[in-house]
């Protein structure tokens, strides 16, 4: 299942360690963050709670660039 | 400006009237206080990137830009030198809100130059008009467009006839007619009447919808270029703090092993330059903003990119391969000429569109078309069809046979050969033979521009495949000027071609398929970069290609192609740019040449300059 997020960051770079990051959570399939339209799209993997999921996605952005923000 | 960039622009304002303020102030002798005082507009204007810094090194992401900067200005307020540990900071500061500005400002001008999301559809039920979400909406509903408003989703005009302004979506200014029974896309404004509109898609499946999701999820695709940066940035930075430790560090002690002067304060002063120069800021945001202008501004012009990579792949293609209909050639059929008729030349389009009335073929259509008025079916009757020869049917009285030599030879007609290319309708009266009619594809209007500014691009070699005979490419080729072509050929032998061709082609010399998205996706597919014209509205060539054209005007290859070398010569501009001045500057720190108002500039005056060359990317449209 794929879903997009609304987010907000201030730096490219600080985007692609968010997209690495959210790539290494787990129940996470693929992850890009498109930095100019500011949005992030996730494919979970089979089965995932998608809600559990993505918490633990903000946790483990929040680790790589703590100015971030996601909108579920 | 929103709240965040309004925030930091006061900060950055009271720190420099502070500074004005301190260095006017006699407290050179006052050292404590002197401190005390300057760190006052220090902290305005840097605390929360000294906040980061800290929290990444708790988070254990301890190289970053912050990090470089909170290291470089405290170990130069450590040193003494306040100015220009709060100077550093300071323009640091004003480089970010720069920055935050400008993509801000191209994200602000792309949205708006993709300005076809409808925000609501006017649904009518039992007589009712209610405004809801176009997300709402099934298909199958009616729908009311009013003048000045989107058409929200794709559908069928069930009432009405309005203009139509599609240049949001395929960049062309001439607006389009349509009426009852005309298929119409969302995304256009509709200019003048009322239309009701019954829709055939949902909204999510709309083309606006499509267009803007493609548009939006370009930058995704990254190209070489940005995984490079990537991959740089990631080394780059504790590869020149590891540097600037060694710079702090070993020079003092050998120093002091060969006994001379150890002068820690100039190395660390050195190591300290070299750190504020390293900072990666402005390759980092000027490339993905580059491509994103790019794309962007190549959308307004009703080419649609996919992504980065492609962008990339567009500015190095030497070879173009066409697939002929659809692309070079209209595609629909045309009476072209009237020859050897013993009547009439409107007379014998008129006999030959009754015959013809009765079959579905795209020759009937033509001939209807050329016919010019609705046909009168009960002046035909006795219709006798021969397949793939042609029909025999009594008009007016008379017997007409209308079809190739195949059927005049039937009759036992003689028939007069014709020399120019197309397909040839025969027509015989009475069983006495009265001239042929010429139906030919057409060339699109400005094909052979097209050509000429391909060859302009830079595109060396261009090649026409098609499933037509010999002496129509032959024709098509010479009067557009292509070089080479194929003919004859079945959709699988394209493919067949397409692979011929790339194996001969190297890594910096692309190829490209240009097909109008029917029927030769798997050669879109094929090609290293595929390209689809007038696609407007057909899903499986918008799946298929890499590049779309939304409207059919083979002009815009080339464009395309121009758009992506300007977008990639303002990347390798800025990454060129930007890693030499920071190179120079470096080895000038290293050498004790450069001071900190140079390494200011190395780092925010390079990212300001390659964020103003990356805006320049949006600039296409006169291209």
């Amino acid at each position: 299942m794929k879903k997009t997020y609304k987010i907000d960051v201030d730096c490219a770079n600080c985007a692609n360690k968010m997209e690495e990051a959210t790539k290494k959570t787990p129940g996470v399939k693929d992850a890009t963050v498109n930095f100019m339209a500011l949005k992030m799209k996730v494919e979970f993997e089979d089965g995932a709670d998608v809600d559990a999921v993505m918490q633990n996605v903000i946790k483990n952005c929040k680790v790589v660039e703590d100015d971030c923000q996601i909108f579920i | 400006m929103n709240k965040k960039q309004k925030n930091l622009l006061i900060r950055v304002i009271s720190a420099g009237v502070m500074m004005a303020v301190l260095m006017l102030l006699p407290l050179d002798d006052k050292p404590i206080c002197r401190f005390a005082l300057f760190m006052i507009p220090y902290l305005t204007v840097g605390y929360d990137i000294l906040r980061k810094a800290f929290k990444g090194i708790m988070n254990r992401q301890v190289f970053d830009e912050n990090f470089l900067m909170g290291v470089a200005t405290i170990g130069a307020m450590a040193l003494g030198e306040y100015t220009e540990g709060v100077a550093v900071m300071w323009f640091y500061q004003i480089g970010e809100l720069f920055q935050s500005y400008a993509v801000g400002k191209s994200r602000q001008n792309i949205s708006d130059l993709m300005d076809i999301r409808p925000d609501y559809a006017n649904i009518e039920e039992d007589g009712q008009i209610e405004k809801v979400d176009p997300d709402d909406v099934e298909v199958g509903s009616t729908i009311v467009v009013n003048p000045g408003e989107k058409v929200p989703i794709d559908g069928v005009i069930i009432e009405g006839h309005t203009t139509l302004n599609t240049a949001a979506l395929t960049g062309e200014s001439i607006p389009a007619d349509v009426q009852v029974g005309d298929e119409v896309i969302s995304g256009c404004v509709n200019m003048t009447g009322v239309i009701k509109i019954e829709t055939t898609r949902e909204f999510e499946e709309s083309t606006a919808s499509k267009i803007l999701d493609l548009v939006e999820n370009a930058t995704s695709r990254k190209s070489k270029s940005e995984q490079f940066i990537t991959k740089f940035a990631k080394v780059y930075t504790p590869a020149v703090c590891y540097s600037a430790l060694a710079l702090a560090v070993l020079p003092p002690i050998i120093r002091l092993v060969i006994g001379m002067q150890p002068m820690w304060g100039d190395w660390i002063y050195r190591a300290l330059t070299f750190l504020v120069i390293s900072c990666p800021c402005a390759i980092v945001v000027s490339i993905p903003l580059s491509f994103f202008g790019g794309i962007g501004g190549a959308g307004n012009q009703g080419i649609l990119i996919k992504g980065s990579n492609f962008m990339e792949t567009l500015s190095q293609v030497k070879t173009v391969v066409f697939d002929k209909t659809g692309t070079i050639t209209k595609g629909n059929f045309v009476v072209s000429g009237v020859h050897h008729s013993t009547m009439e030349d409107k007379k014998l389009v008129e006999l030959a569109a009754l015959a013809e009335a009765h079959s579905s073929h795209p020759i009937s259509r033509s001939l209807q078309e050329a016919y010019g008025k609705p046909l009168d079916l009960g002046r035909v009757s006795d219709v006798t069809e021969y397949s793939g020869e042609g029909v025999v049917a009594v008009v007016d009285g008379k017997q007409v046979a209308a079809g190739n030599l195949r059927l005049m030879k039937r009759l036992g007609i003689t028939a007069e050969d014709c020399h120019k290319v197309g397909t040839v309708v025969h027509i015989a009266l009475d069983g006495e033979y009265a001239g042929h009619i010429l139906i030919a594809d057409e060339l699109k209007g400005n094909a052979r521009e097209a050509m000429k500014a391909l060859a302009k691009a830079g595109v060396r070699r261009t090649v026409m495949l098609t499933g037509d005979k010999e002496n129509v490419a032959q024709a098509v080729a010479s009067e557009v000027g292509i070089s080479e072509y194929h003919a004859g050929l079945l959709p699988a032998d394209k493919v067949g071609h397409v692979e011929k061709l790339l194996a001969s082609s190297t890594e910096k010399d692309r190829l490209a398929f240009v097909g109008d998205g029917i029927n030769d996706a798997p050669v879109l597919g094929r090609a290293d970069i595929g390209i689809a014209m007038g696609a407007l509205g057909s899903d499986a060539a918008i799946e298929a290609a890499d590049v779309v054209l939304m409207d059919d005007d083979p002009l815009k290859i080339a464009k395309a192609i121009r758009i992506a070398k300007k977008c990639m010569r303002i990347v390798y501009e800025n990454i060129y740019f930007a890693i030499g001045v920071k190179l120079a500057c470096l080895l000038l720190g290293a050498l004790g040449i450069a001071n900190m108002w140079l390494a200011i500039f190395a780092d925010v005056g390079v990212m300001v300059i390659c964020v103003l060359n990356a805006i320049r990317c949006l600039m296409v449209k006169n291209l």
